[in-house]
This record gives C-alpha cells, structure tokens and sequence, in this order.
C-alpha cells in the first residue's frame, strides 16, 4: 500500500519545483525555441516562395524573348521585302523614265531632221530655180539674137496682154 | 557454509558496485574477512526487500553496501512535528536507519514503513509534516537542474541565430520539439489554440523522458525511481487535470451534465451518463498517474528482479549463482534497451493524452445533435 500512496513532502517539492521548472522554461526556454523555430520555418517558406516566382519570372522572360526575337526576325524580313519592292519600283520607274526620255529626244531628233531635210528641200529648190533661170537666160540670150525673133516674142507679149 | 555466504556477499556488492572504480577493491577484499568472520547475524537474502528499498523513495541516497560497510549521501531531512516543532538535520545522524536522532526514527515496518515517525513518550509512532530532501527530491533536483541547463544553452543557440543549422544537443532537442510541435499539439488540440499548450506540453514531455533515463543510469545522480513515485507522477497528471479543466469550453461542460445524443431515460431520473461523465473527469488524471507509475517502477522490479535471481540461485549453490548471472545479465541488458523504448514511449504517451484531453476539453460542438 505504500507503494501507491503519496508522499505529502515529495509532492509539496515536485508541486513546487514543477511550477518553477514550467515557468522558467515557458519564459526563458520555449519562447525563444518555438519563434526560432516558426521564424526559421517561416523564411524558408518565404526562400522557396520567392523561388518560384523567380522561376516563374525566368519563364515569362524567356517567353518575352522569345517574343521579340520572333518580331525581330519579321521585323527583318519585312524590311527586306520592302527593300526588295523598293528597288523593283525603283528600276521599274527609272526604265519608264528612260524610254519616256529616249522617246522625246528621238521625237526631237526627228523633228530636227524634218525640219533640216525641208530646208535642204528649200535650198535645193532655189539653187535649181536659180539654175533654170540662168539656163532660161542664156536660152534666151542666144534665141534673141535674131530681130524678127524678137518682135515675134514682143507682139506674142503684147497679145498676152491685149486679152486680160 | 560460511564461505558461501561471505561469496553471495562480496557478489551482492559487486553487482551493485559495478560502476565504482577499481579503488574501492582494496576495500572490499578487507570486508570479505570481515563478512566471513560475521555470518552469525547474516540474514537471508530478501528480494522484496532489495526492490522495494530501491524503488521507495529514502532518506539518504545509497550507492553500495560493501560488507558491513553502507555507502551512502545523507541528505538534510527537514520536518516539522505537531509535538516538537520544527527540526533540521542531516540524515546521516539516523545511521541507514538504524538510530533514533531528536526523537525521530526511521520506521521499519508497519504503516509508515521507510518514513520519518516520531516516536512518542507511549511507543506509539508520530508521522511529522516531512519536508525533507529525500533521495527522489534530490533526484527532482538533479533533473531539473541538467534541464534547465540543456534547454537554456540550447534557448541561448537558437536566440543568437535562428536561422543556423541545429547543433550538438540542438540537433538532438529539435527532431523532437518539432515532433511534439507536429504530431502532438496541431492534430489534438487544433491548429488555432495549440500554440498556447506548447510549453506545458514540451515541459512535461522533457521531464517525464529526462527523468525515465535518469532512472536507467545505475548510479548517482540517476538511479532514482522518480517518474516512478506516485507523488511525481500525481502531481503531473494534476497540472494536466487543472489546465484541462481551465480551458473547458462551455460545450465540455454542458456535456458533462447534459451529453447530446444520449437516450433520455440514461439521464433522468437517475442521472447515470452525467455520473459516468464526471467520474471520466476525475478518471482521467487518475489514469495518468497510474499508467506512467507503474510502467516505470515495473521496469525497475523487472530489472532488479533479473539481478536478484542471481542471488537466489547463489543462495543454493554458487554454481548455479554464477551460471545464472550471465543470463540474468544478458536479460537485464534486454530490459535496459526496452526501457529505453519505455521511457519514450511514456513521456510521448503522457504528452499525448495531456494535449488529447485539452483538446477534447476545448472542443465546440456546432451541430446539438452530436453522437
């Protein structure tokens, strides 16, 4: 029976020095352990969070970049492509130019010659006119050497004349 | 058979010396003349009485018994008598019990058996208000002492830097901190409120696991049958009863009276379900202190029971002493390692009940209508 039966002064020291022991330990023990602890687990939590938002970051770049290089290289080929139908329009214009100027100068250049070829016309018209009148003089000249020759033409005149 | 005995003897001491240095040899090989010469008075071997002067707290703490010769620690008794008021003194003035000093005497038998009476001018036996430094108080002392030691350098570790890796005994406190934390506290009491019991939880966890190991060590400071003492053990499950029935809900209390669910004719006239309820509280702590009592003091009788059959074989024939002892060791070994597992296991499964029974006692009921 004494083996079960409490002991009045143990139990006064244990009531007493568990009080204690629990009271230290709450204040100067536990607190600190227990926010060490939670703190400790709080910032790795905090660690791997801001890991993966990183990571997320890291993706989202990437996919930007993507982006960009995929509007660069249209970007590109866009500019060459102008470029390209730059140049032909470029070509293109410069020929009709060409052909227009090729036109008007050859239409000049034949207004030249028409205009030259008329004056050598002319010119070769007088020179032959010229030429008649001085084969027509000398004609003359030996044909009215005779008189009656003469009078014959003067009378043919004056008939000419008597009729208007 | 007088040298037999004289051998039980010196192997008696020797068991119980095991873990005193060689110095002691030249001593005890003296007593051996000693004991040999004395076998008139030599009493028989009494195991009860081996086990029970082990795991009963005493008056001083005693290491060995080397002949004749009791080497022990006294320790300041300190008492208070109705009669002769207040006395203090140190108990080796009772000589192991054996002596009266100011008219006190430890008692042999009968119903203060191993405490401090105060013998009257009739014969008759007084128990005096016993305040004294017991072997169990001093063990009390010891342990809390290595606690506050352990858990302040450790506090200290974890204020200067909390985010540095655990180490040394940190590393060794923090697996079952967080255990206590995660698979004790969180799921039995809720994730709201259980940061409040924390501390009383961690508390009694440590000291009832300090104290089993304590227990386990053979000799001086451990060795003292503490979380084996009804008083200590009692005194526990009352903080739990107390703290418990101070965080009661309403809901706990409405149901220990009025329990929902519960056919009418249980409650009125005769209010069996109310009784049983309130008798579950009482039972409760009751449990506690039962349960980790006798799991640890049974280890102890176990493991003093193994070292005694040694004794008792010797007592026939030292042959047979000395052939039982090597399975008495090995089985005593075996009982120390499942003691081991003991002493965990108690302080987890007090911890454990401690924070169920808060929890049940925080518990809110929404719905009336619960089984």
């Amino acid at each position: 029976m004494g083996l079960v039966m409490p002991d009045f002064g143990l139990f006064f020291w244990m009531l007493v020095s568990f009080s204690l022991l629990l009271f230290v330990l709450k204040r100067f023990a536990w607190s600190p352990i227990l926010k060490a602890l939670s703190d400790r687990e709080n910032s790795i939590e905090d660690a791997l969070k801001s890991a993966e938002t990183a990571k997320l970051e890291m993706l989202t770049l990437q996919a930007g970049n993507e982006k960009i290089l995929k509007e660069a290289i249209l970007e590109r080929e866009k500019i060459v492509k102008e470029a390209r139908e730059l140049k032909e329009s470029i070509i293109h214009d410069a020929k009709l130019e060409a052909t227009i100027e090729a036109t008007k100068v050859m239409e000049s250049a034949k207004s030249a010659i028409e205009r030259e070829r008329a004056a050598a016309v002319n010119e070769i018209k007088n020179l032959i006119a010229n030429f008649s009148v001085e084969i027509a003089e000398t004609i003359l000249k030996e044909k009215l050497a005779e008189d009656n020759r003469q009078k014959e033409l003067i009378q043919n005149y004056i008939d000419q004349i008597n009729l208007n | 058979m007088p040298q037999i005995n004289a051998m039980i003897r010196v192997l008696t001491s020797l068991v119980l010396v095991l873990f005193i240095s060689t110095a002691t040899t030249n001593h005890l090989i003296a007593n051996e003349e000693h004991a040999a010469i004395d076998t008139v008075s030599h009493k028989k071997f009494n195991t009860g009485d081996l086990i029970f002067n082990h795991i009963k707290d005493s008056y001083e703490w005693h290491i060995a018994t080397i002949g004749h010769t009791h080497i022990s620690i006294p320790l300041p008794v300190m008492v208070y008598s109705q009669v002769s008021g207040f006395h203090f003194f140190m108990s080796g003035k009772l000589h192991h019990g054996t002596e009266s000093y100011e008219g006190f005497k430890v008692a042999s038998e009968g119903k203060y058996q191993r405490k401090l009476v105060e013998i009257m001018a009739d014969g008759s036996e007084l128990r005096p208000w016993d305040f004294s430094i017991t072997k169990n108080v001093t063990s009390l002392f010891v342990s809390i002492a290595l606690i506050l030691f352990i858990f302040l350098s450790v506090a200290k570790r974890y204020r200067q830097n909390f985010a540095r890796a655990p180490k040394g005994i940190q590393s060794w406190i923090e697996p079952i901190v967080i255990f206590i934390c995660d698979d004790i506290a969180k799921p039995s009491i809720g994730k709201e409120k259980y940061e409040r019991y924390l501390p009383f939880l961690l508390t009694i966890f440590f000291f009832i696991f300090i104290n089993n190991l304590m227990g386990l060590v053979p000799i001086f400071p451990g060795g003292a049958n503490l979380t084996g003492d009804i008083s200590v053990t009692l005194v526990l499950a009352l903080f739990t009863f107390v703290i418990t029935s101070l965080s009661g809900s309403r809901d706990y209390w409405v149901h220990l009276v009025n329990a929902p669910g519960i056919p009418l004719w249980l409650k009125l006239p005769l209010p069996l379900m109310p009784i049983v309820e309130i008798m579950g509280v009482f039972i409760k702590p009751f449990v506690l202190t039962i349960r980790l009592f006798a799991n640890i003091t049974a280890g102890h009788i176990v493991a003093l029971g193994f070292y005694s059959l040694i004794f008792i074989f010797a007592e026939k024939s030292i042959i047979a002493g000395y052939g039982i002892s090597v399975l008495s060791i090995a089985f005593t070994v075996f009982m120390g390692i499942l003691e081991l597992l003991v002493a965990f296991i108690q302080a987890y499964v007090f911890t454990l009940l401690s924070a169920l029974y808060i929890g049940l006692a925080l518990e809110r009921h929404s719905h009336p209508a619960h089984a």
